[in-house]
């Protein structure tokens, strides 16, 4: 079986929509062809993770499409870009990078895009809905997606969500199709204590495990006992996809399309069976630190970019206390949550403490730090995954209330106590 | 005599050069030195070595979707593998390739083997890569 089009994506393919739509239909088309799909379909939302500058190809890409005429036909929103719009000057963010990230920005709004600039989309008004077909770029986001609210996306990358905008359509494949939203990995929690599941640090660990166990499969697990707040859930989400490539994790009683196990698996048996105990959690735990003594450099939270929540939780761990002179203390958030927290009277208590906030993008989409900053510190498996290999640094991994002492204190202080018993 | 493997060209395009084989994906972002081709994911099998010119042979490409944006940059700038050997097909290394055709006019051919003929494959060994998809491949 070919790709059969419609009368419509043959016009646009044609250029009847202009070249943007002619240069996005073509890219789609060669796609749907390497995926084997049969037909195109219509999507009604898009985030576009395109946005984000990686060097001149990025910045080509986007002004191509911009001095081509583009727009995109469905509402979209912008994932991080590449530099802090208005606060880069505060960090070693080189000018030349900061203009031509700028450029990328103004790029991706001319075509019509929603700039709330954040990796966290679900955390705004332009959350999807369950059911709905959409086009995300950014692995956690598709995975929070799919896994959380049971919208429909593939895991498409940066350069292709952007044709997806601007065509309004996918190749009819992967993850919008329900028979290829079954579970393939069963993954079985097994006595891991409730106090350890209602602690914030069990997430990302677990997320760590899910992705490294199951790579680009669908995983279900069973056994979460507890109700994992939302932010829980988007540190899980998160560490999935930086240790493997899920685009869909079923968890049982929490993934709308994973009531039972017979609902994840839809009636089909698992391709493996795992047992997940305390004893591979603290083994993916320890994977997470790199650095092994009590030097720190820097702690940094946030990825995916802090909510009003999370800022809730943090400032009352910072008041009175003032972070140790030799250690920064950075968190990245968009500026939706920014301003929210500001209004809540979150951020005064961050301030005292010797803290910023960056927004707009992270510490791994913006060459911001200096590089006398060698050992990090942070809550995220993200962060952890990623900070060695792209920043050189070391890394040491640990929970919300260790980082704020561990910052206060000017070194490395962990409380084993939840990972030990 | 080489030894023929039969692929999928996935997108077609004729490359030969060293293999440079793991059986970890790779993210390219945090994964890939789009200014050198060097491995630089500390947690992977590869890191270290440097594939530019190369015949990458990997199952995929793990998590990140800006994979794309590197490997798209480190073909416009010269410091990409040759080619891209995976298993089963990997869309993410098709579209990078597919936009530096549409932009550049330079793709890089990416191949998709079965999984026995892609364990088949070692660094070191010799690959050409032809325009249907077949590999020879030389110890």
């Amino acid at each position: 079986m070919g790709l059969k089009l419609t009368t419509s994506d043959q016009e646009q393919l044609a250029g009847a929509r202009g070249p943007a739509a002619r240069m996005a239909m073509s890219i789609t088309v060669r796609m749907a062809e390497v995926c084997g799909a049969e037909t195109l379909m219509d999507i009604t939302a898009a985030h576009i993770d395109s946005s984000l500058y990686q060097g001149d190809a990025t910045l080509e890409y986007a002004e191509r499409l911009t001095s081509l005429g583009a727009k995109v036909i469905v509402p979209t929103t912008l994932n991080v870009s590449g530099v802090d719009e208005h606060g880069w000057r505060d960090w070693a963010v080189p000018p030349e990078w900061a203009v031509k990230a700028r450029r990328q920005m103004i790029a991706y709004q001319s075509m019509g895009c929603l700039p709330i600039w954040t990796c966290a989309p679900y955390q705004t008004d332009q959350r999807p809905k369950f059911g709905q077909q959409i086009a995300w770029g950014e692995s956690n986001a598709i995975v929070f997606a799919n896994s959380v609210i049971g919208a429909r996306t593939e895991r498409y990358p940066d350069l292709f969500d952007i044709c997806a905008a601007i065509t309004g359509r996918v190749p009819a494949t992967g993850l919008h199709l329900t028979e290829n939203r079954a579970g393939q990995l069963f993954m079985r929690l097994k006595d891991v204590p409730r106090h350890v599941q209602e602690d914030d640090s069990f997430y990302p660990v677990l997320g760590y495990l899910i992705g490294k166990v199951a790579q680009d499969r669908i995983p279900v697990v069973e056994g979460i006992e507890v109700t994992p707040s939302e932010d829980q859930l988007k540190a899980l989400c998160a560490a999935t996809t930086s240790s493997g490539a899920v685009a869909l994790c079923h968890l049982i009683g929490i993934t709308p399309e994973a009531p039972t196990l017979e609902a994840a698996f839809q009636g089909r048996a698992p391709q493996q069976t795992i047992e997940v105990t305390m004893s591979e959690l603290r083994a993916a735990r320890r994977e997470l630190t790199t650095a092994d003594g009590q030097k720190l450099d820097m702690v940094v939270l946030g990825s995916p970019h802090f909510s009003l929540a999370e800022f809730q939780k943090l400032a009352p761990l910072l008041a009175g206390k003032q972070r140790h002179p030799d250690v920064q203390f950075l968190v990245t958030s968009s500026r939706l949550m920014t301003t929210l927290a500001e209004q809540s009277g979150c951020l005064e208590p961050l301030r005292q403490f010797g803290g910023k906030i960056t927004v707009d993008t992270c510490i791994l989409t913006t060459p911001m730090l200096y590089p006398e900053i060698k050992v990090l510190m942070t809550n995220s498996a993200k962060y952890a995954y990623y900070a060695p290999g792209m920043l050189n640094t070391q890394v040491v991994f640990g929970k919300l209330e260790d980082c704020v002492r561990s910052a206060s204190e000017g070194r490395v202080v962990r409380d084993e106590s939840l990972w030990e018993s | 005599m080489g030894k023929l493997v039969r692929g999928k060209p996935v997108v077609a395009g004729e490359a030969q050069g060293e293999a440079l084989v793991s059986d970890e994906p790779l993210s390219f972002w945090g994964g890939y030195d789009q200014h050198t081709g060097e491995i630089i994911d500390r947690r992977h099998p590869l890191s270290g070595q440097n594939a530019a010119g190369r015949v990458l042979v990997l199952p995929s490409a793990r998590g990140s979707s800006t994979t794309t944006a590197v490997l798209l940059e480190s073909i416009r700038l010269g410091n990409a593998p040759g080619a891209i050997v995976t298993n089963g097909v990997d869309h993410f290394f098709a579209l990078a390739s597919i936009v530096a055709d549409e932009m550049y006019e330079k793709p890089i051919p990416i191949v998709a083997l079965g999984a026995n003929d892609f364990a088949t494959l070692r660094s070191g060994q010799w690959i050409e890569i032809n325009l249907d998809g077949t590999l020879t491949v030389e110890d």
